[in-house]
């Protein structure tokens, strides 16, 4: 990890089996190019992982990444996520059993409105352990980023009303997931027709505003998705739009709805398009005419929207941010916003351009970008190989350190940047749990049948203080308690890279606190 | 030299006192030191609801469903001038008011025209609307022009992440939210603080984060952690500890009276994007309202004396439509109200240049105007209230204060 001995050796193409892509250098299999690829394309190495790479190949392991299907999942793994229920339900059903008609049921007996909020905030604590789960032990690393990345330009937020707390799981399983790695225009469609999206900004209840018998206006515009899915999840701030374009695309959007009462009676579909809520009028967007054509017109100004330079260069910029330099090489995201135009939104080919940049492998560059909170937290238990049966310690500490799971309350996703993350009480913490990880002090084996049920996070509360987790009415056993990773194998699990200050204090710290000082070294801070 | 000043002088020595503390009223130094407190409500609350323009009939006929009802009907606003009402949600802060410690700032703003939450909060924050290349916020270059002829001051940013207002090369702690800023961590216990401070020797970035973080994580949790007085347990008079945002304004007041060279402050509260179901007297945004307001009671409490050295202003990035959604909410406007409160404020009083809410008066047909820049507002207390220099506070606000109502020049007295 240290940058200097992170030297990159660029091989032409031609030997490597094809396994590189066509007509760029392929990169060398050294120990350190393995650890920049595992660092960047995923949450850092697992025991063993290193060698692995190199041996298959960093070219071939990164070509596997963008195949995620190709990518077989450990049986532990899927047998742990086939022990979250709430997983494999749809947004109807989700709706129907933890929804607003199980509040309706509990009326005002207040036992069985706990009830409803318990069993809701079981649902969102499942969303988070499976997305965990994931993060910590899928070989299929990338889209477990991609997973994360897109979750944040598409952000919806935990604590706003029962439905944002029950959709998490299913929006990102139905709206992210399958299309990650695929086409922009997918993601784009699929998040915009998603429950859990027209929930969280609104949408759903847009229509256009009409008179009723008595001569009262009824319903209206709601402007809050127009304005977001041009400002952050296509064209962006500066892509040239007016509020008059917002207020345009919010008509063409009304409609743009779920309908509950076909839920009531078992129906499954989770996006409907409503004519009776529809601006049936002429509208003037972006500089195109739309006349009436119900559904079609917002699908005619997403395809505007999606094929819009500007939202090339937007999505290019902000993935070539996360992956490379908070300020990324303005050269790269030009030939990465090229390529998005020249695909038509592959995402695939977008970040294949990405990984077999110079830009990507530059020495400068490597090692160099601040962890967030949750890449802190993942990775330091990827390294440290230590098993998770109960996530709370984890969610916590992401509470704590100012980015709990799917509880960004505005619509701009966290962010990934040094200046947004590193801060003096923020050092403090992250080492508080490095020593605790690394000291074996964290209760990660506790039974989750001994865990009292989480209290839903009222919004106010998730606004305002970090919601943290209860603790646990009994206190932890030494068996809940995995033993501390043993600091020579953590060591080589990160690649032995360390600077000679950092290898200095930690020959000068007893045993015991190796492990600790590994995680908390400035070389895991960064990735 | 009497005990208070003794105890003056070893506080801005920075040397730790040797002996608990006693009842605050005689412990705390004596402290002339003019101190800013800036709340950021992020998300654009609507103003038209904390001020409301009860006289102002167009006010009832663009909200037919959220408007506050006027003074003295059902749920009715609080009156404050015969023009204007509180939100009755902001009871707890009426007593201020008619103490004329609490005044607000009508139609107030970013020149820009931006509707972008985002956008809106990062010229709020920077101090300079319009222009993003700003690298550093406001509050951290105000930081760097206060005069120091007392030894270095201090400033604190409440919650995990440091925002944009406080960004630059000033050094600024951050104190955790909750219960958990006055607790000792792990880093505390010797061997483990003294592993790391070899390991975090160096001059980068992270090593200097890594120290600051340390020194004022010892500091804050060693004035939180004093034993409460016996005056002040019984002054809470058996009322529950505060929660929330109540119990950070309570730790910042703590630690304002503990440490004199803390001077700015600066907390953020969210939620305040009702695009639906705001509500009027009750509904989502009353209870926003409320923490907020009993916040900054507790605050204003607690200083006690120390109120007339401090302001506290309240601001969001942007105010919200003049009319209501189609789904009983409003969406992203223009002008919103700055709230000013303590020091030598002049209040009891709604300044501003007040237009109505009828046709024209509406910026874009939809939206409050913003008739008195952000800036003009903050300027005044830079200057009157932190006794800053002009030269100083044009590089606190570089493009020029911006321009406002004339009333404004009188929201603090000299």
């Amino acid at each position: 990890m240290l940058k200097t001995t992170r030297c990159t050796i660029l091989l032409l193409s031609a030997a490597l089996g094809g396994m590189a892509h066509a007509g760029t250098p392929a990169v060398a299999d050294t120990p350190q190019n393995a650890l920049h690829a595992l660092d960047r394309l995923g949450y850092g190495p697992r025991p063993g992982e290193l060698a692995q790479v190199q041996s298959q190949g960093v070219d071939a392991w990164i070509e596997q990444q963008l195949h995620p299907e190709s990518i077989a999942m450990p049986v532990e793994l899927q047998q742990r996520l086939a022990q979250l229920p709430s997983l494999r339900l749809s947004a109807a059903e989700l709706f129907r059993r933890y929804g607003p008609p199980a509040r309706r049921a509990a009326g005002d007996d207040e036992a069985a409105r706990k009830q409803v909020n318990q069993a809701a905030a079981r649902v969102t604590e499942e969303a988070m352990q499976a997305r965990l789960l994931r993060a910590i032990y899928s070989p299929a690393q990338l889209q477990e980023v991609m997973t994360d990345f897109w979750f944040n330009h598409f952000n919806v937020f935990r604590g706003k009303g029962l439905e944002g707390r029950i959709w998490l799981g299913a929006y990102e399983r139905d709206a992210i997931r399958p299309y990650a790695l695929g086409r922009f225009r997918d993601l784009l469609g699929a998040t915009a027709k998603h429950p859990a999206m027209l929930y969280y900004l609104d949408n759903w209840q847009s229509t256009a505003p009409r008179t009723d018998l008595f001569g009262e206006v009824k319903g209206g515009l709601n402007e809050n998705y127009a304005r977001e899915v041009m400002e952050l999840h296509t064209l962006g701030v500066d892509g040239g739009y007016t509020q008059k374009d917002v207020t345009e695309l919010a008509r063409i959007l009304t409609g743009w709805t779920y309908l509950p009462r076909l839920w009531l009676q078992d129906g499954d579909t989770p996006f409907a398009f409503e004519p009776k809520r529809h601006d049936a009028g002429d509208k003037l967007f972006l500089g195109h005419h739309i006349g009436d054509d119900g559904q079609t017109e917002g699908e005619y100004a997403l395809d505007l929207l999606a094929q819009s330079p500007a939202t090339a260069h937007h999505i290019a910029y902000e993935l070539a941010q996360y992956f490379v330099a908070d300020q990324p090489p303005p050269a790269l995201v030009e030939r990465m916003a090229v390529r998005f135009q020249q695909t038509g939104g592959d995402i695939r080919e977008m970040l294949r351009t990405l990984f077999h940049s110079p830009e990507f492998w530059a020495a400068a560059d490597q090692g160099n970008k601040f962890k967030t909170p949750y890449r802190y937290v993942v990775s330091a238990l990827r390294a440290s190989g230590t098993e998770v049966r109960n996530f709370r310690p984890l969610l916590s500490a992401l509470e704590q350190l100012g980015q709990p799971l799917y509880g960004c309350q505005t619509p701009d996703g966290y962010k990934n940047t040094e200046a947004t993350w590193l801060n003096p009480d923020a050092m403090v913490y992250r080492l508080n749990f490095a020593t605790a990880l690394g000291s074996g002090r964290l209760p990660l084996l506790r039974d989750e049948a001994s865990l009292p049920p989480l209290e839903a996070p009222t919004p106010m509360a998730a606004a305002m203080t970090p919601a943290a987790m209860q603790p646990a009415a009994q206190p932890d056993a030494p068996q809940d308690r995995p033993p501390p990773p043993d600091p020579e194998t953590l060591r080589a699990t990160l690649g032995n890279t360390l600077s000679p200050s950092t290898s200095a204090a930690l020959e000068q710290a007893p045993p015991p606190l190796r492990a600790a000082l590994l995680l908390g070294s400035p070389e895991f801070m960064r990735h | 030299m009497d005990r208070r000043r003794l105890l003056h002088q070893l506080a801005t020595a920075g040397l730790a006192l040797p002996f608990a503390r006693g009842g605050w009223a005689f412990a705390a130094p004596e402290l002339k030191q003019k101190r800013l407190i800036v709340v950021m409500l992020r998300g654009a609350v609507d103003g038209l609801s904390v001020v409301v323009p009860y006289s102002d009939a167009d006010y009832y006929q663009l909200r037919s469903s959220i408007a506050i009802a006027r003074p003295g009907e059902d749920s009715g606003a609080l009156d404050l001038d015969g023009r204007f009402g509180l939100h009755p949600a902001l009871a707890p802060l009426l007593p201020l008011w008619q103490a004329r410690r609490l005044a607000f700032v009508h139609a107030t703003g970013s020149p820009d025209p931006t509707r972008s939450h985002f956008d809106a909060q990062d010229y709020m924050e920077s101090g300079t609307p319009g222009v993003k290349s700003t690298g550093d916020g406001w509050m951290n270059r105000l930081l760097g022009g206060l005069p120091r002829e007392q030894g270095e001051l201090e400033a604190v940013s409440f919650g995990p992440v440091l925002p944009r207002i406080f960004a630059g090369p000033e050094e600024v702690a951050n104190v955790p939210l909750g219960r958990a800023a006055g607790k000792p961590t792990a880093m505390d216990r010797p061997a483990i603080g003294e592993a790391f401070d070899r390991m975090y020797a160096g001059d980068d970035a992270l090593s200097q984060a890594y120290r600051e973080g340390r020194a004022s994580r010892q500091r804050i949790v060693a004035d939180l952690s004093d034993p409460v007085s016996p005056e002040a347990m019984q002054a809470d008079n058996g009322a529950p500890p505060p929660q929330g945002f109540a119990l950070d304004t309570s730790q910042l007041a703590t630690l304002m009276q503990r440490n004199p060279r803390l001077r700015l402050a600066f907390m953020q509260l969210g939620g305040w994007d009702t695009h639906v179901n705001q509500g009027n007297a009750q509904g989502q945004l009353a209870k926003r309202l409320e923490p907020l307001a009993q916040g900054l009671a507790q605050l204003a409490t607690q200083l006690g004396p120390e109120l007339d050295h401090t302001v506290i202003v309240v601001m969001s990035e942007f105010g919200r439509t003049a009319h209501e959604n189609g789904n009983k909410g409003t969406d992203h406007g223009h002008g919103n109200v700055m709230w000013v409160l303590g020091g030598k404020t002049a209040g009891g009083k709604v300044y501003g240049d007040w237009r109505g809410l009828g046709g024209d008066g509406l910026h874009e047909g939809r939206d409050l105007p913003v008739t008195t820049d952000f800036r003009s507002v903050l300027a005044r207390v830079c200057g009157q209230h932190l006794g800053l220099s002009d030269k100083r506070l044009a590089q606190v606000f570089p493009k020029a204060p911006g321009t406002g109502a004339a009333n404004v020049n009188r929201l603090l007295s000299a």
